[in-house]
């Protein structure tokens, strides 16, 4: 454990789970969307929607959607700024079974009227974890290097994307596939050793069946 | 250098090399962290800038969303500036910075959580104004941030830092643990005298419940960092007179663990127990939350 796990993060307060990890959240949800979210209709769940409102929970999750980090001082005017750039969102309540306190579900539409829907919960310190990925069970952190593949459930597609990280030279700590057996859709989610470069994104963009990738680098959640 | 889970090893490291205690925390986490000396301090200073920053940013007509706080680091500073005050410029001044922070962060302020954002106005609370009154560089605060960290990262191994596991003690106690070891820092005092003083804040606040009216970081928690702040400096004073306390830092710490795991759920974040079931309590619970 790192010192700066001790004295750190800054942070816009109140909370480093309810607000730091609501940030975190919304970023997230940002880049699983992919370009500028335009649309977004956000689920608070347990704690989040009992004490959220007093924590900013709802102004932090709008803050993450238009990649603000979570010690950036315009996260208590994100409502504001967010009307400016043309994000709409609407906020509601749930009720999610085996979820952690503090969760939401967000659905997220970009420009080019692409959705997803991320569920996500913040267990302490500004640390989060996605639970769920357009309705299907999951996990991953954002914490190390991640890819996250959607794509159609073909045989060999889960050699075909692994071949092309293990190409590029970048080791693989964790594979997990889920498949969603009406809609004929896998997700795949692959935790790295090394940073995913954008080359790799393309590589496995281009495989046939494969709808949307994208890369989480720790350190550039901004963009 | 090899790594420390206890006290007494950090103690033990120290010693062992000729340095510093605070120098030992640096250059075993630069270890860990494959970072440089020079980018670690780079960072410590930018804790120690947000901290300042937050500090003079303070405005006290701000009112966090719930309502239910603001305003008191102001008026704490007015009835400063009366001449009033009976304990004197330091203790006042470590009361009102202690408030300034805690309200700083209920009003969505940027600040650093040291260790968590509930407690992030005890250290600030203790440096800033020690710094001030005792006409100290930034280095020495910044030596003494280092000194802290180290404590509070032997803490959060050994038991814990987090209000929801082990209650605020984990919190306020932990943050005043680790302000007592940087007040002596700040006299260039040995490692030993950090150690008792951190066993001396923290048993002064052993068994404290975290109940926080309606689940936010407010009530109690704002008022909770001037006792972390004040409770940091009258520990160090003792240690630096030589005091020392009977039961070592390490016994302590790992009592502090044991209390929180039989702390009831109620009196752990859940606002279920403490001042947030009181009758005044719960109505700010209701619908304010
Ligand atoms: S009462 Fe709980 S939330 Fe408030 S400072 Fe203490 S531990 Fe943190």
């Amino acid at each position: 454990m790192s010192i700066f796990d001790i004295l750190g993060p800054v942070m816009v307060g109140p909370s480093s789970s309810h607000t730091a990890g609501a940030v975190r959240m919304g970023q997230i949800a940002r880049r699983l969307v992919g370009g500028e979210p335009v649309r977004a209709r956000i689920l608070l769940a347990g704690s989040f929607a009992s004490t959220g409102a007093g924590h900013g929970t709802p102004r932090a999750l709008v803050a993450g959607l238009m990649g603000f980090m979570p010690d950036d001082e315009r996260i208590p005017r994100s409502f504001e700024i967010a009307g400016e750039r043309g994000l709409a969102y609407e906020f509601g309540t749930v009720q999610l079974r085996d979820a952690h306190p503090n969760s939401a579900l967000l659905t997220v539409e970009n420009e080019r009227g692409e959705r997803v829907e991320v569920g996500a919960s913040s267990p302490g310190g500004g640390r989060i974890l996605v639970f769920s990925l357009d309705g299907l069970p999951t996990a991953f952190s954002g914490e190390v290097p991640t890819l996250i593949v959607r794509c159609e459930d073909r045989p060999g597609h889960v050699s075909r994307v692994t071949g092309v990280v293990a190409a590029q030279g970048i080791n693989m700590s964790k594979l997990r596939v889920e498949r969603d057996e009406r809609g004929g859709t896998a997700i795949m989610v692959i935790e790295c050793d090394q940073r995913i470069p954008y080359k790799v994104k393309m590589a496995i963009s281009a495989i046939e069946g494969v709808r949307k990738v994208t890369r989480l680098n720790p350190g550039e959640e901004s963009k | 250098m090899s790594d420390y889970s206890s006290v007494s090893q950090l103690l033990a490291l120290s010693e062992a090399a000729g340095l510093p205690l605070w120098k030992t925390v640096q250059i075993t986490d630069c270890a860990e962290q494959n970072m440089s000396e020079a980018d670690s301090w780079a960072k410590m200073a930018d804790m120690l800038a947000v901290m300042k920053s937050a500090d003079a940013g303070y405005d006290r007509r701000q009112r966090s969303l719930s309502g239910l706080s603001g305003g008191d680091g102001g008026k704490m500073e007015d009835y400063l500036a009366s001449g009033r005050a009976v304990s004197g410029p330091l203790v006042g001044r470590m009361i009102a910075a202690a408030l300034k922070m805690g309200e700083c962060n209920a009003c969505m302020k940027r600040i650093v959580a040291a260790p968590t954002a509930g407690a992030c106005g005890v250290l600030p609370a203790v440096l800033l104004p020690c710094g001030e009154v005792l006409g100290l560089p930034d280095e020495k605060l910044i030596e003494a941030l280092y000194a802290a960290a180290g404590f509070g990262r032997i803490i959060a191994g050994k038991a814990s830092i987090s209000g929801a596991q082990s209650g605020c003690q984990a919190e306020i106690g932990s943050a005043s643990a680790m302000a007592s070891a940087a007040v002596v820092q700040l006299r260039d005092g040995t490692g030993r005298q950090m150690a008792n003083a951190a066993a001396l804040a923290l048993k002064s606040l052993l068994g404290l419940a975290c109940d926080p009216v309606g689940g936010l970081v407010e009530v109690p928690c704002i008022k909770r960092n001037v006792i972390g702040a004040v409770n940091a400096l009258t520990a160090a004073e003792m240690a630096l007179a030589g005091i020392e306390s009977r039961i070592p830092a390490d016994e302590v710490i790992e009592a502090m663990g044991e209390i929180g795991d039989m702390m009831p759920s109620s009196l752990r974040e859940t606002a279920q127990g403490g001042l947030a079931a009181t009758e005044t309590g719960r109505k700010w619970g209701n619908g304010n939350g």
